[in-house]
Order: C-alpha cells, then structure tokens, then sequence
C-alpha cells in the first residue's frame, strides 16, 4: 500500500515537473509570467494528436512509433511559437511582470479559440502507443508503464537541461542574463537573442508536457487552464531562479498530495496542498531554494 | 475641477433615472452591470492607486453573492430543507446554514466574510513582504482552492449548478418590476456612495500613501511607515466592496455558480479596470460598463468572435493604451487646453 502510495506521489510528482519545467525557465529565470503556458502545453498535445492521426491513417504498420516522432516535434512546434510570441510581444514587456500576466492571458484565450475553431469544441483522444500498454508487477503494486514512460522522460529532460545550462556555452549565457542582465549585456552578451532562445525553450518543454499529457487523458482547448495554477505553484513554492528547487517543489507537492488525498478526498487534498502552501510562503517567503540577492526590490 | 464634478453629478443623475427611459431588459442588464462596476472601482484602488493585482476578487464577488443566495434560498425553501440538500441526502440544515434565515445576519455577512478572507490573506503574504506577481499567483490559487471547495462540498453549496430558484426577498416578489427597480436604485446609490467614498480616500494623504506605496515601497518604508497596514486595509475594502456587490448581484440575476467566481472572471474584472483606466476610478465604472455591454452583445451573436476579441484586447490595450480610456480622454483634454493656450498666446502676441 504504501509503496503504491509513494508511486503514484512520484508520478503525480513527475506530471507538475513536466508541465513546470518549462514555466521554471520563462517566469524563474526570465520573470514573465506567461499565462500562455498552458496552451503551448495544448499545442503540444494537439500536435500529438495530428501525428498520432496521420500514422493512424497513412502507417498503420508502424502507427505505435507516432510517439517517437511527437515528442521532437511538438517540442518545435511549441518552441517556434514561443519564439514568435517572444519576437512580436514579450519583450515589449520585461519590465512590466504584471502587464506580462494579462498579456498573454489575452495570448492564451486566442490560442483556445483558435484550438477550438480547428479541432472543434469538444475532447479528442489519443490512443496510446500499444507497447505502452500494461505495467511491471513490483513489491506487490502495478507500476504502469505509461507513467514510468513519463517519470523517464522527465528526469531525461532534467538531465539534457542541466547540461545544457551549466556545460554548454548558449546555455552559460542564459546564466549569466538571469544573474545580472545589464551586467551580461556589458560583457557582450546579446541578451535579446537570448531572452528569444529561452523563451523558447520553455515553451518547448511546455509543448512536450502536452505530448506526455495525452497519455494520461483525453485533450481539449481548456487543457491549459486545468494545469496553469498548479506550475505556476509548483514554481513559486520551488523558488525563482533555480531549476533545483522546481525539482523539489514539483515531487514534495505530488507526494503530499497523494498522501493527503488517500486520507481525506481529491477536492481537500487540493484544498489542503494550496492551504500547506501558503503557510509555507510564511516561512520561507522566497521558496525552497532561490537566487540569493542582496538587491531590495 | 469643478467641470468634472458636473459630469459626476450628470453621470449618477442619468444612471439613477434609467428606469423612465429604459426597456425592463435593458435596466435589469445595467442594474448587473452595476454590480460588477462596484468591483471594477475597488480592484481600481488596489490595482490603480496602489499597485497590487489581485487575481482573486473573483472569490469575495462569489463569497458576498452567496451568503446573499443563501438568505433567499432559506426564504425561498419556506422553513424546509433547500431542495439540492435534500437531493444530497442531507437530513439537518447544516449550522452555518442557521443564521442566514435572518436577513440582516446574511447581508452583514455577505460584507464581512469577504473583508476578512481577504484580511487573512493579505496579512500573511505583506506582511512577509510577499509582493507583485506572487501576491497576483496566491489570490489565484485562492480561486482554485475556494471553487474546488464550493463544487466538491455539493450537498452545503449546490455544487457546479450553485444557488438558483429564488422567489422573494423580504417576502416582495424578486420576478415583479418594481422590486427590480427599487434593486436597480439600490444599486446605483451604492456605487454612487462607493464612488465617493473611493474618490476622498484617494484624494487624501492616505490615497498618497497608497500611490508612494504603489511607486516604491521601499522608501515609504524608510520613511516610517508600515506599508502591510495600508495594503492590508485598501485590500480588506476592496474585497468588502466585492462583497457588498456579490449580494446586490445576486437579487437581481437570481444566481450564483462557482462558474461566476472562478478565475477566468477574476480575469475579466482585471481587464474591465484595464480597458477603462485603471488610475482613474470613474475610468474604472466606464469600463466595467462598457466591455460589459459588448460582452453580452458579442458573445450572444458571435460567440467565437467575442473570445479572439477579447484575448486581442488584452493584448492592445497592455501594449498600446496601458491607461486605458480614461487616459485616451485625459489626454484629449490636454490637447484642448494645450490648442487653447496656444490660441490665447497668439493673441496676446498680436495685442503687442
């Protein structure tokens, strides 16, 4: 039983990581608030979804291997509309956190609107590649294999981020601007190119948490909005600015939620995560970990 | 100054006559859209004047509006059990039911209840210097948290269907025009008094505060004061006067659903303060009025369009027109009294 529980804390754990990494990198280490978020996840899994209908429809020999090509895909596809929203209207607004939020809040409701006038208004599903089905009998408990697909898939992403970030160059300037912009800019450091480039990544990653997504559920144009407080709560109880502590927030928020939820029920699990934490904003105002600063605003 | 206040006067006169010259669908649409105005000119004081964005007003709008509907509901139920509670299966009017049998009870609570959830939690985050865009994430999260509650705790709340089928109010008849009038009247004479009480607080050393506090908080800081006491007062009022419009809402529509308080109409309330100006506390009810008045013409006849539009004005009126209305006409009159300089200093050239 317990095993069971502390799997599906992980899993749960693992779905906040997948759809919180990428706001980590747009609202941690640039500081917009991207309420978009949720629907480059949608574009994501809708782009899951035209794939999985065009192997349906044109490979249906090899239509299981759909997800091999979805994945990269709707990580571009995403990541070229960040890119284009980044060009035409974020960076308009550094500056301005605030004005970010309703922004792309008015981003988000286009892009649902849109998703809705293509695919149409109610759910689609995804059919999950068949050697996905079924799961390891371990201790006793089932582990599905779509979610320890989900669990790899997560920690592989950490992995590629991690050395993107610290062993590359491109990603050592992204580094550099989250510390100290006008410092990097001295230094020679194009920052608009980079601020492009990390909004893209992020919403990148959002577009393959909407790919895993569609193994979980069917999609719709309102996927967005179901996960959107949760990243962004995953995000601010990890700390801004540092991927670790998204890390940490994401698995410490799944694990209480499913234990929580296993003794009381889903709406006051839900009820009593958000109240845990908001007390714990009261003792750590700035999260689990964060950049230290000694700058005052 | 004075000009202005002319067309205060002119503004409420001609709201408060509405119902000599409007149709009974037309008045019920503005006597609702009042109620929202109430909002707009509180997230206005805390948004415009002071600086905080709260994403959450949609919670005290739906607090206030409930405790509202459960006074009618009792009223309405007629000494037995509410019909959803029976359909739960619930057998004894829960205690917190009780007090709403009373009218007074329900209409002090309808105000008071949203003023300390927001006392609550705008405490504990100023005061640990939680600010800007965590404090906007927080007030959403309290959305999530209440509308989950409020859905998930059917057989107390009505659930997704929430409080409907009200029948009297103060044993007058809700469905009959002259009660809807008198509704209407009340509602605009609340705005009005909220308008005004609004307009002195700004306009005093307290509204300074708020705007230093807005500007840069650290030097109000340095300078002695304690910024969490005045944010946490202007947003206590601010959700009280949410409060005060969930109520008056709910008599004249006849509903309330966890639907109406969630976070995409928290949202919205921030964007009817944006579109109108949100420095400018009449800009504030203009807006509310106006993108009101095009959301229910709109989304009636063109539904698909009502939403690109309304996610294009986000982004306009946030890239372009950042004061919204009210700045469009500010900076109308400016030119005015600019060409009218000019004209008087082209005349007094040609004395010379």
């Amino acid at each position: 039983m317990f095993i069971d529980q502390l799997f599906n804390g992980l899993s749960l754990g693992s779905i906040l990581l997948l759809i919180a990494i990428g706001l980590a990198i747009t609202f941690g280490l640039m500081g917009v608030i991207n309420m978009a978020h949720g629907e480059l996840m949608m574009v994501g899994a809708y782009t899951t979804y035209v794939i999985q209908q065009w192997f349906a429809n044109d490979m249906p020999h090899s239509a299981g291997l759909y997800f091999v090509v979805a994945i990269p895909l709707s990580f571009l596809i995403a990541a070229l509309l960040g890119w284009g929203l980044e060009k035409s209207l974020i960076r308009h607004l550094y500056r301005r956190p605030l004005d970010s939020l309703l922004a792309t809040w008015g981003i988000s409701l286009i892009l649902q609107q849109t998703a809705r006038l293509i695919f149409g208004a109610p759910n689609v599903a995804v059919v999950p590649p068949s050697w996905l089905d079924g799961g390891i009998r371990l201790f006793g408990a089932v582990f599905p294999y779509k979610r320890l697909f989900i669990l790899c898939l997560v920690l592989a992403i950490i992995f590629f981020l991690y050395l993107y970030l610290m062993k590359t160059r491109a990603g050592r300037r992204i580094q550099a601007v989250t510390m100290n912009r006008s410092m990097a800019a001295c230094l020679g450091i194009a920052t608009q190119k980079v601020d492009a480039y990390s909004f893209a990544i992020g919403s990148g990653l959002a577009g393959v948490a909407g790919c895993a997504l569609t193994l979980l559920g069917p999609i719709g144009p309102t996927i967005g909005t179901y996960y959107i407080v949760d990243a962004f709560m995953v995000v601010i109880l990890g700390g801004v600015g540092k991927l670790a502590g998204t890390l940490l927030g994401a698995f410490g928020i799944g694990l209480i939620s499913t234990f929580v939820e296993y003794s009381t029920s889903a709406t006051m699990a839900k009820v009593i995560v958000f109240v845990l934490i908001i007390a714990f904003l009261q003792w750590k105002p700035s999260g689990l970990l964060n950049v230290r600063t000694r700058s005052l605003d | 100054m004075v000009n202005k206040r002319w067309g205060y006067w002119l503004f409420f006169a001609a709201l408060f006559l509405a119902p000599f010259y409007l149709t009974e669908f037309r008045l019920s649409l503005l006597g609702k859209f009042l109620c929202l105005a109430i909002v707009a000119v509180g997230i206005s004081l805390i948004w415009g004047y002071t600086g905080i964005l709260s994403l959450g007003h949609g919670v005290y709008f739906g607090l206030g509006a409930y405790c509202m509907a459960m006074y009618l509901k009792l009223e309405a139920s007629r000494g037995h059990l509410p019909d959803f509670m029976e359909w739960s299966g619930v057998r004894e009017l829960p205690w917190f039911w009780k007090p709403f049998a009373y009218p007074m009870a329900a209409i002090a609570a309808a105000i008071a209840l949203p003023t300390l959830l927001a006392a609550l939690l705008s405490y504990f985050t100023f005061k640990n210097r939680i600010k800007g865009v965590y404090f906007s994430l927080l007030s959403q999260a309290v959305v999530v948290v209440l509308v989950t509650l409020f859905i998930g705790k059917q057989e107390w709340t009505g659930g997704t269907n929430g409080l409907t089928n009200f029948s009297t109010v103060f044993g007058f008849s809700l469905s009959s025009p002259l009660t809807q009038i008198v509704l209407y009247w009340l509602t605009t004479v609340c705005l009005a008094l909220i308008f005004v009480a609004a307009r002195r607080l700004t306009s005093g050393r307290l509204g300074k505060v708020l705007i230093a506090i807005r500007d840069a908080e650290n030097r109000v800081r340095f300078l002695g004061f304690n910024p969490t006491v005045y944010k946490v007062f202007v947003y206590s009022l601010s959700a009280a006067f949410a409060g005060v419009a969930g109520a008056l809402f709910v008599l004249q529509v006849g509903l309330i659903s966890p639907e109406m308080m969630g976070i995409i109409p928290s949202i919205e309330m921030v964007l009817w303060v944006a579109v109108g100006g949100r420095h400018s506390l009449m800009g504030a009810i203009v807006g509310a009025i106006v993108m009101n008045t095009a959301k229910s013409f709109l989304s009636e006849n063109y539904p698909d369009l009502w939403l690109l539009l309304l996610g294009a004005l986000f982004v306009v009126v946030v890239l372009f027109v950042p004061k919204g209305l009210a700045g469009i006409y500010e900076s109308l009159v400016a030119v005015r009294i600019k060409a009218k300089r000019g004209h008087e200093r082209e005349a007094r050239v040609d004395v010379s």
